[in-house]
């Protein structure tokens, strides 16, 4: 009687220790990813340092789905950089570049008008009704770095949850039934 | 430890870890492009240049752009973007920055070029400081790659002034 009880004990501790082992791993996938993005999020200054284009305004220089690095450093906006903003009213920050720049002598503050390089107009078509001018506070940063493609992962996911659902559930399938 | 699963893994990781170790070299290999490009502008007429209602001086101008800018391409230059702006400093503002001209050079073939052009945007102060104004005409390229870092430089021509009366 005892053995028989022992190895039963062992048994369900083992597996205990296995489910426990693959909470602990999956965990630390997620927690690895968060520290990623918010070291990411120290490193440029920019509160979302990776954006995904999403719109063809920038074309041929950005397409849909490209991805961009941003940078947000005290250095003044100037014409010609390409900025991420986000207009009062509206939820999705904008790509598009600076074309012409106005800084005040006293205080340093700027005013700044962009442009889609794909677009016929400049933006104040775009902006917050009567609003000519974006000031730094609209500014989430400026772009540095390109990479083709890659946001179209994102893209998908977000047009297409069910996607999303089947690619978590198979990710965590993969991590609860694999044996180290 | 040798089943399928594993092996995809391995496989799918060390390409994309090469994909990504060859952006970083192409993005990398930019920086031994050393370029030396040229460019000249002419203001060959001020079309016109008035006050408006709003108290803002507006001018209109005809310029005459010439640039080559072939030395800006390497293998992993996608465009090129190129904008001639008119900087110049007013009692309110310390820089003020205009783009008069832009343009989007799709591959070296046609980054040597002269255009003939009135300003594409329009030229306004803020505040009525134009009259007799010194200004730089600045050309400013942004170079936008295949894939990694964004350079951008710019030639600036000083010396440009524009009429001391409205007209």
């Amino acid at each position: 009687m005892g053995w028989i009880g022992e190895s039963v004990d062992s048994i369900k501790s083992l597996q205990i220790r296995q489910v426990l082992t693959q909470a602990v791993s999956l965990g630390m996938i997620v927690t690895s990813a968060l520290i990623i993005w918010k070291a990411l999020m120290c490193i440029t200054g920019s509160e979302s340092p990776v954006v995904v284009v999403l719109s063809g305004s920038m074309e041929p220089g950005f397409k849909r789905g490209d991805i961009l690095f941003l940078h947000m450093s005290k250095d003044p906006i100037r014409a010609g950089e390409i900025v991420v903003f986000n207009v009062d009213g509206r939820e999705i920050p904008i790509v598009h570049r600076v074309i012409k720049v106005h800084e005040r002598q006293d205080t340093g503050e700027v005013d700044v008008l962009t442009k889609g390089d794909n677009n016929y107009g400049d933006d104040r078509l775009l902006y917050a009704h009567g609003q000519l001018w974006l000031q730094r506070h609209h500014i989430m940063g400026r772009a540095v770095g390109f990479l083709p493609y890659v946001g179209w992962v994102t893209i998908i996911m977000t047009e297409k949850p069910i996607i999303k659902y089947i690619l978590i559930g198979a990710l965590g399938l993969l991590v609860i039934t694999s044996k180290d | 430890m040798h089943s399928f699963g594993y092996r995809a893994n391995a496989l799918v990781t060390f390409a994309v870890t090469i994909l990504a170790l060859m952006c970083g070299m192409a993005s990398l290999s930019d920086n031994f492009n050393s370029p030396s490009p040229s460019a000249q502008v002419q203001v060959l007429n001020i079309n016109w240049f008035q006050k408006q209602p709003n108290a803002n001086d507006e001018v209109s101008m005809t310029l005459n752009i010439s640039a080559d800018l072939q030395s800006l391409f390497t293998w992993n230059t996608k465009q090129v973007f190129v904008f001639l702006a008119a900087e110049y400093e007013t009692p309110k503002n310390s820089l003020n920055q205009i783009s008069l001209w832009d343009a989007i050079i799709p591959s070296k073939e046609h980054a040597k070029f002269w255009i003939h052009t009135s300003n594409k945007y329009r030229f306004i102060d803020q505040g009525s400081n134009l009259r007799g104004k010194e200004y730089n005409l600045t050309m400013h390229w942004h170079i936008m790659p295949k894939t990694g870092k964004m350079l951008a430089d710019k030639i600036v021509m000083p010396g440009y002034r524009l009429p001391k009366e409205y007209r």
